[in-house]
């Protein structure tokens, strides 16, 4: 066959938000990438709702501009509105959102990786991945397009979103197309199936978008922003994102929208089964939601922007796959929206992905070398999953490529290492959404943190400059400073003390005591207690953030941690990567299918997967601890 | 490394048992419940190992038992970590009774085979006994776990389920909040509502770990049931065992169980008899165990004894009642020896019994001798499976109550202080699971999918 031939170092399929952070890290450590998208004008598109961040999606991204990614600081420059979610609640679940302007966070992605070197972009639908042998083990070589073109490579990361054998559905409509209309990816899979990848149908949506000229805003509620605004990256100076901000506005449903949706229920794919996919429980369509709680009254319907370009706007709240005509009446019985104009339809979506089980922790595929998978190819669902997974797989196969050690975040240190450890262990029957309940460790994993937790990983992977890494050494040693002065800064009974204690409903003082004692009290802070402490240093205001959490939260934050030490010792604990769990006598059968399927890389990780007990893990302990003695005793037989 | 303890030699009444406590803490849990005679000052952590000391258990003042406490020094011992082991004399009751003490100050009771295991991976045992060493924990986890779950009454097991629900929920109410801080909010007064809600379930918890303290729930013994047709002679039979040896016949109403158990001593073991209330009750001639009943109980035993009437042939009750008695150790009572016998033993075993035969006459008492040898080997043989290990379990069951009840006092605790509430989900989570280790259930995805069946979440 006569062709086009190309070699590069790496490939990467889709640029979507995983594409573009694989693609990113893989060429900012150096390695000569080529990024394939069927549609140059969609990279980094946002198919669904106009908003980046949320309760733990905000974590997500903090995370990933500490290791270096770019989502934090492309928003940053791009945002329509800003708000920190939860912030009456704990440090550790505040959450900072964005409204995103979509065509300016595409249009500036897409310029910096044009501007990023040894990154190419090429508009061409990949339809087949070549694996061949090499060193004895199944290895990806090279990726062919549909018009016959050869790119020869030594790794790639698959971050195909939901275009893999897309179907877009409402009503009894049924399209063979990608988001948005957009092309389908219609051939790879049969080639990553042929390869021996096995794949699973799941099944995602996106309401109706509306013109916002049509709209009475009169009758909603208006939604603003933040006061002044926190940036998503580290990297941003705070000045650089105060500006006039654009408001969301707020409705509801009501009896009517909901009796509209019950008499038509017959006419939706989702319920007669025309879809096969399986929908996410956390984002139902607005009729799962009227069937699922019928006793609630109304649904809240977010309106927002969908960019300073167009008067187009979501409804955030009213997915569905019904058809044209149910929609616009769903859409007119709602409070502002009597006149409203549909400009695209709600539609539902299916598409291939990953089936569980065939990931390691590195985001490599284990049966095909150099063949990484990110995004919601891998089961997940949201632009910021799809992103932090990017990041880890474009440095995992930059790394690969390079021979040299790969990066697997621990649970305990990050909502990514959660995220990819659950993708990783777990049997997942929809797509999988971050949740900050699913963090255990969550304590320690707070948006405010990321930089102290994982800056040092971006800047030994090589994504972190000198000088943003030296930024966080100093804030570090700072906030150390700080909280070892307060231990020992004593706070006199003075009058002016119990009058301040008292005036804060605290009770007064005895003698004195350390300043620390005082901050751990939950109705006292650390500002407020600067006039009694005549020491004080002047520092930033984000390290004295740090030094008010580290202390009043002191007892759970130790306690979390004590958690983890118990944790990282099982996750020490590492299990051949390919022990043959028939020959581990006792094992129950159900533990040993499961370990089968997911080839836990650690006793800690075996211990998460579903179906294998405590005293599956005793077994398996007992037969490594064997295995082990048994190795030494034969290495000592050797001359 | 957890300290870890547990009763270390089979429950009997009879004889010394050793409670060994193994792990970096042992001396120091041993010296706050251990005291040298005359010598307050003297302290275990400073003897030497492959030592033996006399001295008393003291529980608040209060000398419990005289023991002989052994020294052992890591790493030679049977774990290779530090350990005490405490002989004791006095029985079942104070062993356990000192057991809870050394639990109280500071070690966690053992799991299953978790010494052997202990030893195997701290290589005091030899390489060629792996394979025994996992089928070891593997059979006791398999054990432990159905004892446990069966060791709870029905009005146990459901309360600790209401309460797992009244825990689950609210979590997922939080966390639902957390997730969707937009669509749902909590109010004000969530706070002092939630402290209010949980109040009553951690003082009920509270109340279940002190009624095991109380060693109510203490139900040691091969548990034992009587299987037979109506007027096979089951409650004569009942009679002859409670009135021969009258050591510990006891009454535990309806606290562990909704039936009445009865402690039976036979020769050196201990039989609890299970579901005897329907037997006490029942007329002679219209006995109203129904065979469904029957059943239950006899899934949950740890040995049967099946009384057939030799005087009559085998009626369909018999046959229906052998075909599907669960595979547990059997011991088919030949009743009524003293009339001239129609039924034998080939008609029983062709009938589906295969066990043990003892002839008896509960009216004579002839033969019952006999069954207390049959059981006694059966025993040596292994071949039942005694329920010390439900004793054990009885301990970590205990365990978890207190820790759940501890974590939910500092929910409340957390909830009253106005901290903010993704703190004390923390300490909600940890009494679920703890509570879930009774009921033998896990965690997995539990607060994902409450969460998602019962707020409605997201765009």
């Amino acid at each position: 066959m006569r062709g086009w031939e190309e070699t590069y170092d790496a490939a990467v399929i889709g640029a979507g938000h995983a594409g573009c952070e694989a693609a990113l890290a893989l060429a900012r450590l150096g390695l000569s990438t080529i990024l394939f998208t069927v549609s140059v004008d969609s990279i980094a598109m946002m198919p669904c709702n106009p908003n980046i961040g949320g309760s733990s999606k905000g974590h997500l991204v903090r995370e990933l501009d500490a290791l270096g990614g770019e989502m934090g600081k492309n928003i940053d420059k791009t945002f329509l509105q800003s708000k920190m979610l939860n912030r009456s609640k704990g440090p550790a679940v505040h959450s900072l959102r964005a409204q995103a302007d979509k065509q300016a966070y595409s249009a500036s992605m897409r310029k910096t990786l044009e501007n990023t070197d040894n990154l190419v972009i090429r508009q061409a639908e990949v339809s087949e991945v070549v694996v061949e042998e090499v060193g004895g083990k199944p290895h990806i070589t090279a990726v062919r397009t549909v018009s016959g073109a050869t790119f020869h490579v030594k790794g790639c990361v698959l971050a195909s979103g939901t275009y893999l054998a897309a179907r877009c559905i409402f009503g009894d409509v049924s399209m063979p197309t990608g988001p948005n209309g957009l092309m389908a990816a219609t051939h790879l899979s049969d080639s990553l199936r042929e390869a021996g990848v096995r794949l699973q149908r799941f099944k995602t949506g996106t309401p109706a978008r509306i013109d916002g000229r049509t709209v009475d805003f009169s009758k909603m509620e208006i939604q603003e922003g933040d006061v002044p605004v926190t940036p998503f990256s580290f990297s941003t100076d705070p000045e650089d994102v105060q500006k006039d901000q654009v408001p969301c506005w707020l409705t509801w449903t009501n009896e009517e929208t909901h009796r509209i949706l019950r008499e038509n229920l017959d006419r939706s794919p989702l319920f007669s089964g025309v879809i096969e996919g399986v929908g996410p429980r956390y984002c139902p369509s607005i009729e799962d939601k009227v069937v699922r709680f019928p006793d609630k009254e109304r649904h809240q319907i977010f309106v927002e922007p969908e960019g300073l370009y167009t008067h187009e706007l979501y409804l955030s709240g009213l997915s569905s796959s019904m058809p044209d005509d149910v929609q616009q009446r769903v859409v007119r019985s709602i409070a502002g929206l009597e006149n409203a104009r549909i400009v695209r339809n709600a539609y539902a979506i299916e598409y291939d992905c990953l089936a569980p089980g065939q990931l390691k922790s590195t985001l490599e595929l284990r049966a095909i070398g150099g063949f990484y998978c990110a995004g919601q190819f891998n089961g997940s669902s949201g632009y910021e999953e799809a992103a932090a997974q990017g990041i880890v797989a474009g440095i995992n196969c930059a790394k690969h490529i390079e021979g040299k050690a790969e990066l697997v975040l621990s649970r305990s240190s990050s909502y990514i290492g959660v995220l990819i450890d659950d993708l990783v262990t777990k049997e997942h029957t929809e797509p999988y959404r971050m949740m900050t309940s699913r963090a255990e460790y969550r304590l320690l994993l707070r948006q405010d943190n990321a930089d102290l937790r994982l800056r040092e990983v971006g800047y030994a992977m090589g994504l972190v400059s000198e000088e943003e890494i030296a930024k966080t050494r100093e804030k570090k040693k700072l906030i150390d400073a700080e909280e070892e002065r307060l231990k020992t800064a004593v706070a006199a009974p003075s009058e002016e003390m119990q009058a301040y204690l008292r005036a804060q409903g605290s009770h007064e003082l005895k003698s004195g005591v350390f300043l620390d004692e005082l901050i751990r009290r939950p109705e006292l802070s650390y500002e407020g207690l600067a006039p009694f402490d005549p020491d004080r240093p002047l520092l930033p205001a984000d390290v004295c953030e740090q030094v008010e959490i580290q202390i009043k939260y002191g007892g759970y934050i130790k306690r979390q941690m004590e958690q983890v030490e118990r944790m990282n010792r099982l996750e020490g604990k590492q299990i051949p990567e390919d022990l043959d769990y028939t020959l581990v006598p006792s094992l129950r059968r159900e533990a040993r299918e499961k370990l089968i399927r997911f080839r836990p890389a650690n006793i800690g990780q075996a211990g998460r997967i579903s179906g294998v007990s405590p005293a599956d893990v005793s077994v398996l302990l007992v037969w490594l601890e064997q295995h082990y003695r048994q190795t030494v005793a034969e290495g000592n037989d050797e001359p | 490394m957890k300290t870890i303890a547990a009763i270390a030699t089979a429950l009997a009444e009879a004889g010394i048992s050793i409670i060994r406590i193994s792990g970096p803490e042992a001396f120091s849990v041993a010296d706050r419940v251990f005291a040298f005679p005359g010598h307050p000052e003297r302290k275990l952590a400073e003897c030497a190992g492959y030592t033996v000391h006399y001295g008393h258990i003291v529980e608040d003042g209060h000398r419990l038992d005289e023991v002989l406490a052994v020294v052992f020094r890591a790493p030679k011992s049977f774990t290779a970590e530090d350990v005490v082991e405490f002989q004791c004399h006095g029985g079942i009751y104070v062993t356990k009774r000192i057991l809870r003490l050394v639990l109280d100050n500071g070690a966690s009771p053992a799991e299953p085979g978790e010494f052997t295991k202990r030893a195997f991976l701290n290589g005091r045992i030899d390489l060629t006994q792996a394979e025994a060493v996992a089928a070891l924990i593997r059979a006791e986890n398999d054990y432990a776990l159905s004892a446990s779950v069966q060791q709870l009454s029905g009005a146990t097991f459901r309360a600790v389920k209401e309460y797992r629900e009244v825990i689950l929920n609210e979590t997922a109410r939080i966390e639902a909040a957390l997730d969707d801080p937009e669509h749902l909010s909590l109010g004000e007064e969530y706070p002092s509502a939630l402290a209010e809600l949980l109040t009553p379930v951690r003082d009920g918890l509270i109340a279940l770990a002190d009624r095991f303290d109380e060693g109510r729930v203490v139900s040691t013994g091969i548990r034992t049931v009587l299987v037979g047709r109506p007027n096979a002679g089951k409650s004569s039979v009942l009679n002859v065992l409670c009135g021969r040896e009258r050591a510990i016949v006891t009454d535990i109403p309806g606290t562990t169980r909704d039936t009445i158990e009865e402690r039976v001593r036979l020769g050196d073991m201990t039989l609890l008899l299970m579901d005897t209330a329907g037997i006490r009750q029942a007329s002679d001639v219209v006995e109203q165990i129904g065979v469904e009943r029957s059943f239950a109980a006899a899934a949950e035993a740890d040995l049967i004894l099946y009384i057939c009437d030799t005087s009559l042939p085998l009626s369909e009750d018999d046959r229906t009642l052998l075909a599907k008695l669960p595979a547990k150790p059997l011991v088919v009572l030949m009743n009524k020896s003293d009339l001239t016998p129609v039924t034998t033993e080939a008609d029983v075993r062709q009938a589906g019994a295969n066990g043990t035969f003892v002839t008896v006459s509960a009216k004579t008492g002839e033969g019952f001798d006999e069954l207390r040898d049959v059981i006694a080997a059966l025993f040596a043989q292994g071949k039942i499976r005694w329920n010390e290990q439900a004793a054990l379990t009885n301990d970590r069951q205990r365990d978890a109550v207190r820790r759940a009840a501890a974590s939910l006092t500092a929910a409340i605790g957390s909830a009253e202080a106005g901290l903010p509430e993704d703190f004390y989900t923390i300490d909600l989570l940890d009494a679920y699971a703890a509570l879930g280790e009774l009921t033998g259930e896990t965690i997995e995805d539990d607060l994902a999918d409450r969460i998602f069946e019962k707020f409605c979440m997201g765009k």
